[in-house]
């Protein structure tokens, strides 16, 4: 018998570390508040209870500490998951990051492996201070050495984090924290079935009209849009890139040939970013597919505004069915 | 533990703690204190080559008889004479840069051969001599300043991480791997595992060197921190990163500092089998200040000339970590003319050796570009990879890659 549970976002990434570090006692947890308290989102709650304080390390206050000794423990031959609060927090580790965790694969020719998970809260959309609502997966994603993902559900966040963890490559994984407790995105999830490709992006609507294309936190946007567009006779087809890097293209390759238009979602800044590459690439492989230029609904190339303006800068349903009608008009 | 070279004012001390705080000539005497004999300088072996006594230290270097000196004083022969073959094939264009270790064999030499084979060395990229003494052959470090590789040896099976640029990342890392250790278990007698982390002075300003030492603190985590300060970062001198001795800031962060002489390979030996035995038995970490000088550039790009009077080169070459054990061994120490004679002949092979392998080193074939980049290749790298080599293929005479 399948053992089905019905889980928010914030429910199955705790679930799925229990999973992992039940599996791997070389799987250790590591951030700040990530343990007593369960971390500030509260999704590693529970773990440090069952697992002690040497698997879930409440560790001192600095990212670079927590991504530096992460890289030594591995090399050790631990898995470590760490925890950064909230993705404006990460810069103190970005060093660490690019420079070492990035690299030491290539450095010493597979010789040492990094088999790193780092969890990062992102975007915006909770009404948080300056440095809680950013989008910067877009500059990992240009490191050559690490893989970026992001979920948009809870059945990828509780496989997704699992795989990210087995998986010998270090891995951003990047959640949307605005969804971590939705009532509305809860999920049954088979816990003992057999999970996606971790690194594949997946058609999540079918639609003829155009293609939307989105991850993580925007997914629910594209969606929204969709439902929205059907009122109007529009038919959107809707993409859930999950793997930011690797870039999986093909099914929107596949999709523009058949849509002919294609609107790239995101809340990150558009400037040299995530979507440009995706519009770059789909010109390159789609040209004479192509009824209208590759459109993009980003947030804008600005610093993260004060809170009180986010609904303006965020991409909202409006925005993607304005798009869309932008392309339809070509 | 040692006495302050100044007082530090506290909360409470009113006017008269400004007046305690040091001039920036008693901040610079302080950090040099040993240029003249600091009170605080651990030696056992004075630059005039007599053993000194050291009621705490001598027990650490008592299984150093003659042979075992002669051959820490061949090793340092050995290590300077690889590095002044590299520093010359630098200037003759054959190596892309080198790092100069000149003057520092001592603090490398110690260091290095007072690690046991389970434990784990973290450089930064002036560390030729403790990979001399971890066994890496100097060849692949070589490949490095060749520019043919990025890093060459097993660092498991020579315990000895890849060298690490980025000033003080090692630091950190070398925290994690010592947590590891603690981890598994692997702390507690004297069959324990430790780290060495080495780092300069520069990199003490470095965030990831305080959090190191704030992350090894708080898990009792086995790890030596070794500074060579060899007074100059690049041009930056070290009273432009601290205000009092590094060593005296182990205190801040809770765990033993001590200042060793870094030109003594005996006291640098004693020292760091010292801090090392203290990591395997749960008392770590510990930090030692070697005392060193880098008596040639930061790196061949490098002018001292700029910055550093020769004066103070003059005044360190009295100190030279080497000519120490070679009077000492002279005078009745242990050790003929044969013997240095024999040293000599060894060393001028070595570089020999090296030369010939460096000139004739086999470039990396362009499809390394691509290798190893994942442990799970990507579609987009497979493709690029494979566009790029079909690429090659198109010119006439291609196919020798």
């Amino acid at each position: 018998m399948a053992d089905l549970q019905k889980l928010t976002i914030g429910k199955a990434i705790n679930l799925g570390l229990r999973r992992a570090m039940e599996s791997d006692p070389k799987v250790l947890i590591m951030g700040e508040d990530v343990g007593k308290l369960g971390g500030v989102f509260r999704i590693t709650d529970g773990l440090q209870k069952d697992f002690g304080e040497q698997r879930v390390l409440d560790t001192p206050l600095a990212e670079s500490g927590i991504i530096g000794t992460a890289v030594g423990l591995a090399v050790r031959g631990f898995r470590p998951v760490c925890e950064i609060q909230f993705e404006g927090f990460i810069f103190p580790g970005f060093d660490q990051i690019v420079s070492q965790v990035a690299k030491l694969h290539y450095r010493t020719q597979g010789k040492i492996k990094m088999p790193i998970v780092i969890r990062v809260p992102f975007g915006g959309g909770i009404g948080a201070v300056e440095h809680h609502s950013e989008s910067p997966e877009s500059l990992f994603a240009h490191v050559p050495g690490l893989k970026v993902v992001s979920v948009s559900n809870a059945v990828d966040a509780y496989w997704g984090i699992q795989q990210a963890i087995k998986a010998d490559d270090p891995i951003l994984f990047f959640e949307p924290k605005k969804l971590y407790h939705s009532g509305a995105l809860k999920a049954e999830i088979d816990v003992d079935g057999t999970p996606d490709q971790l690194f594949e992006s997946r058609v999540v609507r079918e639609g003829t009209t155009a293609t939307v294309v989105a991850y993580g936190p925007s997914v629910k946007v594209a969606l929204d849009a969709a439902a929205a567009a059907e009122d109007e006779g529009k038919s959107l087809e809707v993409i859930d890139l999950r793997t930011l890097s690797p870039l999986d293209l093909e099914p929107v390759f596949e999709s523009v040939r058949k849509t002919g238009r294609l609107i790239a979602l995101s809340e990150a800044p558009s400037e040299s970013s995530l979507t440009s590459e995706i519009a770059a690439r789909v010109q390159q492989e789609c040209f004479y597919s192509l009824e209208a230029p590759v459109l993009r609904v980003t947030g804008f190339d600005t610093p993260y505004p004060p809170a009180k303006l986010e609904e303006h800068y965020l991409p909202d349903l409006d925005r993607v069915l304005h798009t869309v009608d932008r392309s339809l008009a070509w | 533990m040692p006495s302050e070279h100044w007082t530090h004012p506290e909360p409470g001390d009113g006017p008269a703690a400004v007046a305690a705080q040091p001039s920036p000539e008693q901040v610079i005497a302080g950090l040099r204190a040993t240029s003249e004999g600091g009170a605080e300088l651990t030696q056992l072996l004075t630059p005039e080559g007599e053993r000194v006594s050291s009621p705490q230290f001598d027990r650490y270097v008592d299984d150093i008889d003659a042979e075992a000196l002669k051959g820490l004083y061949r090793d340092m022969v050995l290590v300077r004479r690889a590095d002044r073959e590299a520093n010359a094939m630098q200037r003759q264009g054959q190596l892309g840069i080198w790092v100069p270790l000149l003057g520092q064999e001592a603090a490398q030499i110690g260091s290095g051969r007072a690690l046991q084979k389970r434990d784990m060395a973290f450089p930064s990229y002036r560390e030729h001599g403790v990979a001399y003494a971890r066994g890496v052959d100097l060849k692949e470090v070589l490949g490095i300043f060749r520019c043919t590789d990025h890093s060459g040896w097993d660092y498991k099976e020579h315990g000895f991480h890849p060298y690490t640029i980025v000033i003080g990342n090692q630091v950190l890392n070398a925290a994690g791997y010592a947590m590891g250790q603690k981890f598994e278990g692997k702390v507690g007698d004297d069959d324990s595992e430790a780290t060495i982390c080495y780092f300069g002075d520069g990199a003490t300003s470095q965030g990831d060197v305080h959090e190191g030492f704030v992350w090894a603190a708080v898990y009792d985590a086995p790890l030596v921190f070794f500074c060579q300060n060899n007074q100059w970062a690049i041009s930056e001198p070290t009273e432009r990163q601290s205000r009092l001795p590094l060593y005296q800031r182990a205190r801040g962060y809770g765990f033993p500092g001590i200042r060793v002489d870094g030109n003594d390979v005996l006291a640098c030996l004693a020292v760091s089998r010292w801090a090392l035995e203290e990591c395997r038995h749960g008392n770590g970490p510990v930090l030692i200040e070697a005392f060193t000088y880098r008596m040639d550039a930061h790196t061949t790009t490098d002018d001292p000339t700029r910055y550093r009077l020769s004066d103070e080169l003059e005044e360190w070459k009295l100190k030279d970590p080497i000519e120490r054990v070679r009077a000492y061994l002279a005078r009745g120490g242990g050790a003929d003319q044969a013997f240095f004679d024999q040293v000599q002949a060894d060393s001028d092979a070595f570089a020999a050796e090296l030369r010939e392998y460096c000139f004739n080193m086999p470039e990396p074939p362009p499809e390394r570009i691509f290798s190893n980049v994942y442990a799970e290749s990507t579609p987009m790298l497979d493709a690029q990879r494979e566009e790029f080599l079909s690429y090659l293929d198109g010119f006439v005479g291609a196919g020798e890659h």
